[in-house]
């Protein structure tokens, strides 16, 4: 048997340090979540792998209440600014209630399982909680 | 090179709602024929056809001219998100403008009523974790990694600028839709018509905090067509087609150019404002020489951030300028008077024509019960997610 840990996302790396890395445009430093063709800035079709910061300030958020078949709720959705990167995620490990999530709140990148299917292979997935 | 001037000649929507009797091709129909006669005119002297229905086969376009006229003029099946009736409508005035023929259809359709929830879909597991797309997911992202339903969306497209300028609270947003609410009592061809309390918007069903169900746009069915005309060729009609067409002093549509975190949480900010500078220029007025202004509520958290976008107040000071009264029917710049997509409805596709229908309405002074009094100029405005933006500034007839 192969890895029996596997992320989510392959932009979430696993490991002693879990972090998120994006695809950067070695021309415009424009940064990426994703496989991609070409800079959607400056066209460019070179990219190196950067770290993203594991903290950051909640910028957005909603709280999601009312979703289809298969999507637990309630959910706290969000957008993160780490360090000058946009990340979306949820914000996880506090209540989705508009008096425990507010709009600048410092959050930290936090991972948990997604369980194991059929081959005994565990996914990892991330959400940011109160830093 | 002077291009040609473009009117409005003709225009129609259908009542928004239900209409379990009719399907796609008989509402579009009965918007077309309807937008024809309002027009003075027929199939016949059409020269060009756009139609969109966004959840609907390929060839809307066609079905419809089986229906109304099948007379050879080429056709374009249009699809832009929530700006599909607008991209219809400047697919008319592109062939128009560039001479291919002086008179054309546009038509939007969209049969949503029960549809629920838009821009997610339901998740099942798989039973082994294989990464998927782009993003190599193992299991679907939805839920997970944020929201991809429409309201959570727009929610966050409302939380942002608050957290950019302060002053977005729920009760905020919950009063940009008691406005829409207000407006819609006087609209009959509106899904809803009911005035709603405060209270009753605030404590409705929470769909995506801040957004209740009252403060969505309200999935329903529905059609719009307009026909357009140049100016050479009206000067040829009657003095009442002269009398009644509006002309469309701005045409813009515009995509959403790349900005750091765009691809994250859609930008529907800048592509808006671009588009606002845009029309503003090529029709030569100002956003104080506005008289009225339809523009895209999908959510009361958009319809926030549009004042903004669309420079109705100075930048960062849309809270201040809601606060102000100046978007109630009865304030200094009315904002939404059919009652916006919050009560009069959202038929996707048709939602970028009947914006323009109801400028139209109130240009040629025909809005009965809701009328804004001398209104001379206005503005229509849709955003389709992904994303475009489609606007006309529309002015009354000089004769």
């Amino acid at each position: 048997m192969s890895s029996t840990v596997v992320p989510h996302v392959d932009y979430l790396v696993l490991g002693d340090n879990p972090h998120l890395v994006a695809n950067e445009c070695t021309n415009c430093s424009a940064r990426f979540f994703g496989r991609r063709n070409a800079c959607a800035n400056c066209s460019g079709t070179d990219f190196r792998i950067v770290p993203i910061a594991t903290e950051g300030v909640l910028r957005s958020f909603t709280i999601v209440t009312f979703a289809p078949p298969g999507v637990p709720v309630p959910f706290t959705a969000g957008i993160i600014d780490c360090g000058g990167t946009s990340v979306r995620a949820n914000i996880i490990n506090v209540d989705p209630t508009p008096d425990k999530v507010s709009l600048g709140m410092k959050v930290k990148l936090a991972t948990y399982s997604l369980g194991k299917d059929d081959n005994g292979v565990e996914a990892i997935a991330f959400g940011y909680e109160p830093a | 090179m002077a291009t040609e001037d473009i009117y409005i000649l003709g225009i129609n929507m259908t009542k928004f709602g239900k209409h379990p009797d009719k399907d796609t091709v008989d509402l579009a129909a009965q918007a077309a024929l309807a937008a024809l006669k309002d027009g003075g005119v027929t199939m016949k002297e059409m020269g060009v056809m756009a139609a969109g229905c966004l959840f609907g086969e390929g060839s809307v376009a066609q079905s419809i001219q089986k229906q109304i006229g099948q007379t050879g003029i080429p056709a374009y099946n249009v699809s832009n998100a929530c700006a599909t009736g607008a991209t219809a409508l400047r697919t008319t005035i592109m062939a128009i403008k560039a001479g291919e023929c002086d008179m054309g259809l546009a038509v939007g359709v969209e049969k949503l009523a029960g549809a629920g929830l838009l821009g997610a879909k339901s998740r099942t597991d798989g039973k082994v974790f294989e990464p998927k797309g782009r993003f190599g997911a193992v299991v679907p992202t939805d839920g997970l990694i944020g929201t991809d339903n429409m309201p959570g969306t727009f929610a966050q497209v409302g939380m942002e600028y608050g957290h950019k300028y302060g002053g977005a609270t729920f009760e905020l947003f919950a009063k940009i839709a008691e406005k829409n609410h207000a407006h819609s009592t006087l609209n009959p061809l509106a899904a809803y018509t009911k005035r709603m309390t405060l209270d009753e918007i605030m404590n409705d069903v929470m769909i995506a905090y801040p957004n209740t169900r009252s403060m969505c746009s309200a999935n329903c069915d529905g059609a719009a067509a307009a026909v357009v005309v140049s100016g050479s060729k009206l000067k040829t009609l009657s003095k009442e087609q002269q009398r009644r067409a509006i002309k469309v002093s701005a045409s813009i549509l515009t995509s959403d150019p790349y900005q750091e975190a765009c691809q994250v949480l859609p930008d529907v900010n800048t592509l808006t404002r671009i588009a606002a500078k845009q029309a503003y220029e090529q029709a030569g007025v100002g956003p104080e020489d506005l008289d009225l202004v339809e523009l895209h509520d999908c959510f009361a958290t958009a319809e926030l951030v549009h004042y903004d976008n669309l420079m109705l107040c100075e930048e960062g000071g849309a809270v201040d300028f809601f606060n102000s009264g100046a978007t109630w029917r009865d304030g200094r710049l009315p904002v939404n008077v059919s009652g916006g997509l919050e009560s009069k409805g959202h038929p996707i596709a048709a939602t970028g024509i009947a914006n323009i229908w109801e400028v139209c309405h109130h240009l040629r002074g025909e809005a009965g019960d809701r009328q804004i009094e001398g209104a001379k100029v206005g503005m229509a405005h849709v955003i389709g997610l992904g994303s475009a933006c489609g606007l006309h500034i529309l002015e009354k007839s000089a004769l």
